[in-house]
């Protein structure tokens, strides 16, 4: 039964705009549930949605991934940086003894130590396995070397190369080589890959919005009906709003979800063969896999890219929807 | 509760909709709108309800100048105004009972107080039995009376029926007017579009005949109290 609620006496109209929080929580909650049950009743469409999104920040994850890894093992060998001080033919092993006693004290310098000609030679004949070609030779051709380590106030590599042009110039010095040269070019041409990795990563971010703003604007023609009545009866911009940007926002997490599954599969795939590998070369590395900052940066990538798209969507085709 | 004065609705390319009318209606006025096919009675509906925007001339609904009402504010107009169409305009994906409940869930209302005023508009139309049926399994006359349960579950001071019983035989439509009629008992305000003129005759309402967009005639109620 209706109450007569002296409308008669008040002609005056009211606009009631209170928000009660509780109900309005509910409400997002309801409007994010009936938009992921949309999703959920087009389980093809929506995964072939979802598996585009996946697979086009998959890319960039997994290259940042591999630059990661890379960066930590060169991290590794940074700190061991050395010099190498190769000695005259010339000089006797006790100079060369004396000079790297004479180094040793040098503040610039942590450590110094003598490889000397015949312990060249042993480890030569080692690890090379030439060792019958070695015994045929009349006289050791290896020079003596001083090993060098910098102090830690010298590791910077401008620093370092100065200190083994100094060495190098040194009486009874051959020539001195510093180790790091490799590892700061190699450290260039890291930088010049993670520049690619966000090249590629703006790249598949912008088809990942498109995707989204495509499939929000096929829901929106879908639900035409919907949106004209809505505005009929009162619904504001924002409430008509709602529901497709919980789409975009429900599209992004899941293509971000597949995205991690497709990394941590891949480096499930490369974890045997990249051992082996490091086998080779006696190393220990183990290829480190998304750690939960990098997910948690991923999934709010993929949230934040599904929203700017249906942001996109609605905001371009929600306007054009007027009852007639 | 609704007053022209001197509106005009020009459409573009030329052609006028309405041209310079001047009127009022009271609140709790029950008011028929007649006229032939073209006449401008649905660009007089549609300007009330904000669907269009007035060329010339100052509209007021309540005490709310339409003229100057901003873009933003127009849904908050529309909570207070029910309209109800020939077509009826149901979602018919929906149940009978979301159909109703569309305006109080697009007004914020909480869950309980929905199915309050839900059920009790329903009941009021005579289909509290059908709430978990879709639009599609009921008849002609049953879907008008869904749409206007949905007009005015939100208790709208102002109710709008573009032909309401264009498409039903004459004792639907008596029904429907009698509806209508419990309705204007309680205060809500209604004008109704229609071209039934017998119908109007026999229940004896103000009426206002217009012709090629112009008010041509305005003939006060027979029995002015009722």
């Amino acid at each position: 039964m209706r109450e007569t609620n002296a409308r008669k006496s008040s002609a005056k109209l009211s606009s009631r705009r209170q928000i009660n929080p509780r109900i309005w929580l509910t409400r997002h909650l309801q409007v994010a549930l009936s938009s992921l049950g949309r999703i959920v009743r087009t389980p093809f469409a929506s995964l072939m949605t979802m598996a585009v999104i996946g697979i086009a920040l998959a890319l960039p994850s997994a290259l940042h991934l591999v630059l990661h890894n890379v960066q930590t093992l060169s991290g590794s060998w940074d700190g061991a940086a050395t010099i190498s001080v190769y000695m005259k033919a010339t000089v006797t092993d006790e100079e060369t003894a004396e000079l790297a006693n004479k180094l040793s004290l040098d503040n610039r310098v942590s450590a110094a130590s003598v490889i000397a000609r015949h312990q060249a030679l042993e480890e030569f004949r080692q690890l090379s396995g030439f060792s019958e070609i070695l015994n045929t030779l009349e006289e050791n051709p290896l020079p003596a070397v001083v090993v060098v380590k910098p102090n830690e106030n010298q590791s910077n590599p401008q620093q370092a190369q100065a200190l083994a042009d100094k060495l190098g110039s040194m009486d009874g010095v051959e020539f001195a080589q510093l180790d790091l040269q490799w590892v700061t070019r190699f450290h260039a041409i890291a930088k010049i890959a993670e520049r690619v990795v966000w090249v590629v990563a703006s790249l598949l971010g912008l088809a990942v919005i498109l995707v989204i703003v495509n499939t929000i604007r096929l829901e929106i023609q879908n639900r035409h009906a919907e949106i004209e009545i809505s505005k009929l009866i009162g619904a504001t911009d924002s409430f008509i709003r709602r529901p497709f940007l919980y789409s975009g926002f429900w599209y992004g997490l899941f293509g971000s979800l597949i995205s991690w599954l497709l990394v941590t599969l891949s480096l499930w795939l490369l974890d045997a063969p990249v051992a082996r590998l490091a086998g080779l070369y006696q190393s220990k590395f183990e290829l480190s896999g998304m750690e939960l900052s990098t997910l948690s940066l991923l999934l709010a990538c993929g949230t934040a890219l599904g929203l700017a798209g249906s942001w996109i969507a609605v905001g371009r085709h929600l306007n054009s929807i007027e009852p007639n | 509760m609704i007053s022209f004065d001197n509106v005009s609705k020009r459409y573009p390319g030329g052609h006028d909709g309405i041209s310079n009318i001047t009127l009022q209606i009271d609140p709790g006025e029950m008011v028929f709108l007649t006229g032939h096919s073209g006449a401008g009675k649905s660009t007089m509906l549609r300007l009330i309800a904000l669907l269009e925007r007035s060329t010339r001339g100052q509209l007021r609904v309540g005490g709310r100048n339409l003229t100057r009402l901003q873009r933003n504010q127009i849904p908050y107009h529309r909570r207070e105004v029910g309209m109800i169409f020939q077509d009826h305009r149901l979602l018919y994906d929906r149940t009978v009972f979301d159909n109703v409940a569309m305006p109080l869930i697009v007004a914020g209302l909480g869950h309980n107080e929905v199915s309050r005023r839900v059920r009790a508009a329903l009941d009021k139309v005579g289909l509290l039995k059908r709430e978990r049926a879709y639009p599609v399994t009921l008849s002609g006359g049953e879907q008008q009376r869904v749409g206007i349960a949905r007009a005015v579950v939100s208790k709208p001071p102002v109710v709008l029926a573009d032909e309401p019983t264009g498409n039903l035989d004459a004792g639907l439509s008596q029904e429907i007017m009698t509806l209508f009629e419990s309705f204007n008992r309680v205060g809500v305000t209604l004008l109704i579009a229609t071209h039934d003129l017998e119908l109007i005759r026999r229940l004896g309402k103000r009426t206002l005949v217009l012709s090629g967009g112009k008010l041509i005639q305005d003939h006060k109620s027979v029995y002015p109290n009722a």
